[in-house]
């Protein structure tokens, strides 16, 4: 009996050991000294404003590379141009694959782009890493184990709405008006997510088209249903009209505003600064342009990277602090490899980060994932407009696990 | 000689099948799915000279009929075929109304406009439910027959080839003949043709419904081989690039289309990799060198070496 136990404990323990005895030569895309990533963004066409985050990954690897890499290797960035295309990705993709023979991609931009590489690479499995898109869809770790998200999904801004909303106001009776399409419907899945059963009685919802001139008759129908509550999933175009009419006809609701549609110039300006008092949003990032960050040790850390390694980026651009929070998730999860870059640990450790605060993000919001949870980010802090400005209140908010 | 070159031919288009590797196996595949798609093209523009820059909203139209019974409906690939020409022949006969009573630069916007707003329709709420909006939709290749023994990579290769073929050879039929003389009499004098008893409207309609499928074509095989369509996929830039393909291959020649559709896929991965910051310019560049160089496209080229120089009587050789 103690025999076999003895035979058990060394056999496990040798299971256990392996990972770390020599696989590395083994791993595809990975030799002593390099270690190769690919991506793909959008270098041309409609989307190429994106493309400064491959510039900001670009630029954090040579940093890397400088001192000297990771586990003695180098890091070898590859990005292709897929002009957001999506079988221009697919074809990228598999080159990256099946040429280049990377170990791993990491932050394709994109969702239709990605969605025509989502089978690809979880057949393949091949670690599909830290997406830039804002889609829900990436944190399915049972049907697809191979592709993880990074930033917070609609649906987990929407949750957040919600769960403030029910911490505040537990009797409210809640209008949603959202855009009726992928995104749009994100907000009436986040909101249900958090009420459940409630939703029936609680929400009242009215939608729009994107084509559609106005949205004031939808704000009016919201407004009669008696609710004290509004919460708004539409482009800035609707946004500002939102802001507008609910003023102008006397609604005082308690009212949210999805984080895309809060821009000062083309939201809160046209729809008039003094209307808007009071309105919510929510954040992750810290914004480079507010000066209670002047003087923050994560953003002057950001502020000295691009000094020396993206001399001529544009420091008001927000997808540098985006690169910069992403790239440093990145550079975590391949310093937790160890000395395995195989796939199979690679997806593991990316499924496997602690909690851990990163420069550009709003302090107690965590990266952080587990195996069997991909948002990577699911804490947001909301924002109030104070009629010249956002300003942050409250604690940060995490979204529903579902 | 004849049968020498055709023997040729059959075995230097089957032979990456087993000479490349998948990926550049894929990458081939396309490219012959372009072909096909200029080929389209180069039967409306080249042969019969109406001015097409919206091809891109056929290839959507073939890809999308091809998709959506595959994907909701569970039919196998083939089957979508009749399907997808029947709707892309319909569709283009459709779009050869206007073209009747427009010429030349505004037939180019007309069918421009379509390129412009397929993408649009295919996200309307009222066809979402088919179509998949945004999202797209996901379809799984055919499957190679177990007797075959070939890799998915290698079956789709063989199944564009196959479809390409056999429209190349309908085409390269069918403009040989008495219809193919009357769509080039089309072009090169309409008044004369008329005059000749030709009826210009069914013949122009007509071209635009063939080209059309030959077109579609070329879009139910590309939703086959990358297993996903969405809007995004068809943008106004296809359309661009395939009428880019069809001048720089040879308007009005179909060995020219293969070229096109090789230029299609291959230039601008060239351009990126000899510049990874510019490629646009690179691209650029290319493309006006071609037209230097090559004025009457690739076929131009081939054209000049294989015909003999005719010596006219009383006038000197250059």
């Amino acid at each position: 009996m103690s025999t076999t136990r003895r035979t058990i404990l060394i056999a496990s323990g040798a299971t256990l050991a392996t990972p770390n005895i020599a696989p590395a030569q083994e791993a595809p895309g990975v030799t002593a000294t390099e270690i190769r990533i690919g991506s793909t963004n959008s270098l041309s066409g409609p989307a190429s404003a994106y493309s400064v985050i491959s510039t900001c990954l670009t630029a954090m690897f040579r940093r890397l590379n400088d001192e000297g890499g990771v586990a003695g290797r180098r890091i070898n960035f590859t990005v292709y141009d897929d002009a957001y295309s999506p079988p221009r990705t697919l074809e990228q993709t598999r080159r990256l694959v099946e040429q280049d023979r990377v170990a791993f991609l990491f932050n394709q931009l994109g969702t239709p782009t990605n969605n025509a590489v989502h089978r690809y690479v979880n057949q393949r499995r091949v670690p599909h890493l830290f997406l830039a898109t804002g889609a829900d869809k990436w944190a399915n770790p049972r049907e697809f184990p191979w592709t993880i998200g990074w930033q917070p999904s609609y649906r987990v801004e929407a949750q957040i709405y919600a769960k403030h909303i029910l911490e505040t106001r537990p009797n409210a009776r809640i209008a949603l008006l959202y855009q009726n399409d992928d995104f749009g419907r994100d907000y009436l899945n986040g909101v249900r997510d958090v009420l459940g059963p409630r939703f029936d009685s609680m929400v009242r919802t009215a939608t729009n088209e994107a084509t559609d001139p106005t949205v004031d008759s939808q704000i009016v129908q919201l407004q009669a249903s008696g609710a004290d509550v509004l919460v708004c999933g539409v482009i800035p175009r609707f946004a500002a009209q939102a802001i507008r009419r609910v003023h102008e006809i006397g609604w005082r609701p308690m009212m949210f505003m999805t984080n895309v549609s809060v821009s000062v110039g083309a939201v809160m300006e046209p729809a008039g600064k003094e209307r808007g008092v009071g309105l919510i949003t929510s954040d992750y990032r810290k914004d480079q342009s507010d000066p209670a960050w002047a003087n923050d040790p994560g953003m002057n850390e950001w502020r000295g990277f691009m000094q020396r390694f993206v001399p001529g980026g544009d420091l008001t651009d927000n997808n540098f602090t985006y690169g910069y929070g992403v790239g440093t998730t990145m550079i975590q999860v391949l310093r937790q490899c160890g000395n395995d870059f195989s796939r199979e640990n690679v997806m593991r450790q990316a499924a496997n980060i602690a909690p851990m605060d990163v420069a550009t993000l709003l302090p107690g919001i965590k990266v952080q994932t587990q195996p069997n949870n991909f948002n990577v980010i699911r804490q947001m802090q909301l924002q109030r407009w104070d009629g010249s400005g956002w300003v942050r209140f409250g604690n940060v908010i995490e979204g529903a696990n579902v | 000689m004849k049968p020498l070159l055709i023997a040729a031919g059959l075995a230097l288009a089957l032979l990456p099948i087993w000479a490349l590797e998948s990926f550049h196996l894929f990458q081939l595949t396309l490219a012959v799915i372009m072909a096909l798609a200029v080929l389209g093209l180069n039967i409306v523009t080249g042969y019969n000279g109406q001015i097409s820059l919206g091809h891109g909203a056929f290839f959507a139209v073939g890809a999308y009929a091809t998709a959506i019974p595959m994907s909701l409906l569970d039919w196998s690939f083939w089957a979508t075929l009749p399907v997808s020409a029947i709707v892309c022949g319909v569709v283009g006969w459709g779009v050869g109304f206007p073209a009747l009573r427009l010429g030349g630069l505004y037939l180019a916007l007309t069918t421009f406009a379509l390129a412009v707003a397929v993408p649009q329709i295919l996200k309307h709420k009222a066809v979402e439910a088919w179509t998949g909006g945004v999202q797209g939709l996901f379809l799984l290749k055919p499957e190679a027959p177990a007797w075959l023994a070939l890799s998915p990579d290698q079956y789709m290769y063989l199944v564009a080839l196959l479809v390409a073929g056999l429209c190349y050879l309908l085409t390269a039929n069918l403009l040989r003949g008495r219809i193919g003389r009357a769509m080039m009499a089309v072009r090169d004098n309409p008044t004369a043709a008329e005059a000749m008893g030709m009826d210009l409207a069914s013949l122009k309609t007509r071209t635009f419904a063939v080209s059309a499928i030959i077109t579609g074509m070329a879009g139910s095989l590309s939703a086959a081989v990358v297993e996903f369509v969405a809007p995004d996929s068809f943008t106004f830039i296809l359309s661009i690039s395939l009428f880019v393909g069809m001048v720089v291959g040879g308007v009005g020649s179909i060995l020219g289309s293969v070229f096109g559709g090789l230029f299609v896929l291959f230039v601008p991965n060239l351009a990126e990799a000899i510049s990874r910051s510019a490629p646009g310019v690179i691209y650029g560049a290319i493309l006006i060198l071609f037209l230097f160089i090559l004025p009457d496209g690739v076929a131009g080229l081939v054209r000049r070496f294989t015909t003999k120089k005719r010596i006219i009587p009383g006038r000197e050789t250059s």
